[in-house]
């Protein structure tokens, strides 16, 4: 079992995965992917805590785990039923191209 | 070597290789000998011989679908995504062959035990319909993405009612190792009516309703609308050939082992006998011979039932199964605070009996009767 | 033992995830997407934490996987045309990491995993989101019976 600081960079090395495929790829279901990518990332580190806590451990760790996997899935349905709202009107899925307010 | 015994990773890697190919052996063998007696069963029903030409019996008709499948040439489409394609029947048959290892098949038969076993049998369960998406969309073809589709909307909707039948039993019991819940079901009352879930009102209702979805999620008649011959050629299937299309027959039958070896654990008892003066017989015995029956009524089912659409599938599964599914955790919580006696029994049954008749009432699509009119063609 | 077990699972995962950030066909970046969470599910199993690893699996792959490869299909007019990626987005991603490292780096943290673990069954994880968690549940439920209405509004086709 590697040191805690290793599984730290572990996970920022997704976190900034995750935001790289956030920032620079331009199809709005890549962003969200992105986006999925930093949750997860985020999870991983409560976990790891959890698992280098002095013994006996709060169980805190995991039970944020737990509600954050259940929030990112309410997200993520949310967020793709807009690009589908949003892809049915524009007919395009280019973040670029959705600069306007007027529908 | 220390001390003569081999190090303890090595005792554990060799211990779980001899469970998985325990497992392997057993099932595939299983797997070979269903897929020829349900044509037999299936052909007495139709008032024909099934298969009989091969071997006694014909029983040796796997061999013979086996050399026909590995001969066959494999066709690829060429503007299919080759890595997909590869993939999705693989994947396919990994998730169900994994489903496998959680299920109790005798005392002290558990290949893995997991804590959370049944949530382990769930989740691998539902990775399956990424996997079908992957055969669809993998093939470049219209219809097998049609078939994916509707394959994927229809083991959808009738995973949550699945999961929601299983809640009672996982509340009764408190917990959801699959050894703990067979362990609870292994008493008798009054000498020879065993504690098996089943024979609650619940636990019957639950019971069928969890068989009904699980004869939806391995695509068999009457919910076989994904592989359908005459609507859809094959559905997601239609572009694999030879070895693959076995081996995406193969995860279906074994998908059906799974469900009914999981439906026994919860409901029938598991490796339990039914009375108690027969528990001479090895426990494993009464598993299969369980599985038999739930086996046997799946090709029953599947000789006399027509398919359905996908339209009435999706109806059934929202509008009556789900309710259904949450009014028997009610009635296992009734059955629970009113005593488990007779009392239990009686107010749990009215429970269901009354959620059951207004969901009859409310979702009745007769038509009315009347005279019957006829149209001649002018 | 578990070492090289952290090496495979962390290598997995990150290849995955690299994948799923920069393939240019997108049906194979959700697919390497799915990976990827089969691969972070790992390291929660490595952890001990079997409940949060299979619910990952069960919610992920099973249910975020699906829909993003649903929206895939459904949105599919100019698939051939978005072949963006910006430059700047790079730096910017690197930058953060080399934050990020310099910020652990600094911190005193513990650095032996404490080898007996108290297992986290599912029955204790029952009892504390009924006793301890049960507004957070709640509220959870409460936000994932609106999502799902807001998700089937913004998708259902206007009546005009």
């Amino acid at each position: 079992m590697p040191t805690l600081s290793i599984l730290l960079v572990v996970s920022a090395a997704l976190f900034c995965i995750g935001l790289l495929a956030a920032l620079s790829r331009r199809h709005a279901i890549f962003i969200l992917i992105g986006i999925e990518m930093m949750l997860a990332a985020a999870n991983l580190n409560f976990i790891a805590f959890w698992r280098f806590a002095p013994q006996p451990a709060q169980p805190t760790g995991v039970m944020v785990a737990i509600f954050a996997i259940a929030i990112a899935a309410a997200e993520a349905a949310v967020g793709l039923a807009m690009v589908i709202a949003v892809y049915r009107h524009f007919r395009t899925t280019n973040v670029d191209q959705l600069d306007q307010l007027k529908g | 070597m220390l001390n003569g015994r081999a190090p303890d990773w090595l005792i554990q890697i060799a211990s779980s290789l001899i469970n998985i190919a325990a497992l392997l052996g057993v099932f595939l063998t299983l797997f070979a000998l269903i897929s020829v007696l349900e044509r037999k069963i299936l052909g007495r029903m139709q008032n024909r011989y099934g298969p009989n030409r091969v071997g006694p019996f014909g029983l040796f008709q796997p061999v013979a679908d086996g050399i026909k499948m590995l001969i066959k040439e494999d066709i690829v489409p060429a503007r299919a995504d080759k890595i997909v394609h590869f993939l999705a029947p693989v994947l396919i048959a990994a998730a169900a062959i994994l489903t496998l290892g959680v299920i109790p098949y005798g005392r002290n038969m558990t290949p893995f035990t997991i804590d959370g076993g049944i949530l382990f049998f769930f989740a691998v369960g539902s990775a399956t319909e990424l996997m079908v998406f992957m055969a669809g969309w993998g093939s470049n073809n219209k219809y097998s993405m049609l078939g994916a589709m509707r394959a994927i909307a229809q083991m959808i909707s009738y995973e949550l009612p699945l999961i929601i039948t299983v809640l009672p039993v996982v509340m009764i019991v408190g917990s959801l190792n699959p050894d703990k819940i067979v362990d609870v079901q292994g008493n008798y009352s009054l000498g020879f009516v065993p504690h098996w879930f089943v024979f609650t009102p619940w636990g019957a209702t639950a019971f069928i309703l969890f068989f009904v979805s699980g004869l939806v999620e391995s695509n068999r008649t009457p919910f076989d609308v994904p592989e359908g011959e005459s609507e859809i050629v094959a559905g997601h299937m239609t572009e694999y050939s030879g070895f693959k299309y076995a081996t995406f027959f193969m995860a279906e039958y074994i998908g059906m082992f799974a469900i009914s070896g999981l439906g026994l654990t919860l409901f029938l008892g598991g490796w339990h006998a039914p009375v108690h003066f027969l528990e001479f017989i090895p426990s494993y015995v009464w598993f299969f011979v369980k599985l038999s029956i739930l086996l046997f009524v799946y090709i029953w089912l599947r000789g006399t039932l027509p398919r359905t659409r996908i339209d009435q599938i999706l109806n059934f599964a929202w509008k009556f199964m789900l309710p259904m599914a949450f009014t028997c955790v009610i009635a296992a919580a009734v059955w629970h605070y009113t005593g488990r006696g007779l009392r239990g029994w009686l107010w749990s049954l009215a429970v269901i009996a009354i959620v059951y008749v207004t969901l009859s009432t409310l979702l009745d699509t007769r038509r009315k009767f009347a005279p019957r009119t006829y149209r001649f063609a002018e | 033992m578990s070492s090289v077990a952290f090496v495979i699972i962390a290598v997995l995962t990150l290849s995955a995830a690299l994948a799923a950030a920069t393939l240019q066909k997108l049906m194979h970046a959700a697919l390497s997407f799915a990976v990827m969470f089969v691969g972070i599910s790992a390291f929660f199993f490595l952890f001990g934490a079997e409940f949060v690893g299979l619910v990952q699996i069960f919610v992920y792959i099973g249910a975020v996987a699906v829909l993003i490869v649903f929206t895939i299909l459904l949105t599919r007019y100019d698939v051939g045309k978005v072949r963006g990626f910006s430059w700047g987005g790079v730096v910017v991603a690197i930058a953060v990491f080399g934050g990020l490292v310099w910020a652990i780096s600094k911190t005193k943290l513990v650095s032996v995993a404490p080898s007996q673990v108290e297992p986290l069954t599912v029955q204790r994880i029952g009892e504390l989101l009924m006793t301890n968690y049960v507004w957070p549940l709640q509220c959870v439920g409460v936000l994932l019976t609106a999502a799902l209405i807001g998700a089937l509004i913004l998708v259902m086709e206007e009546k005009s």
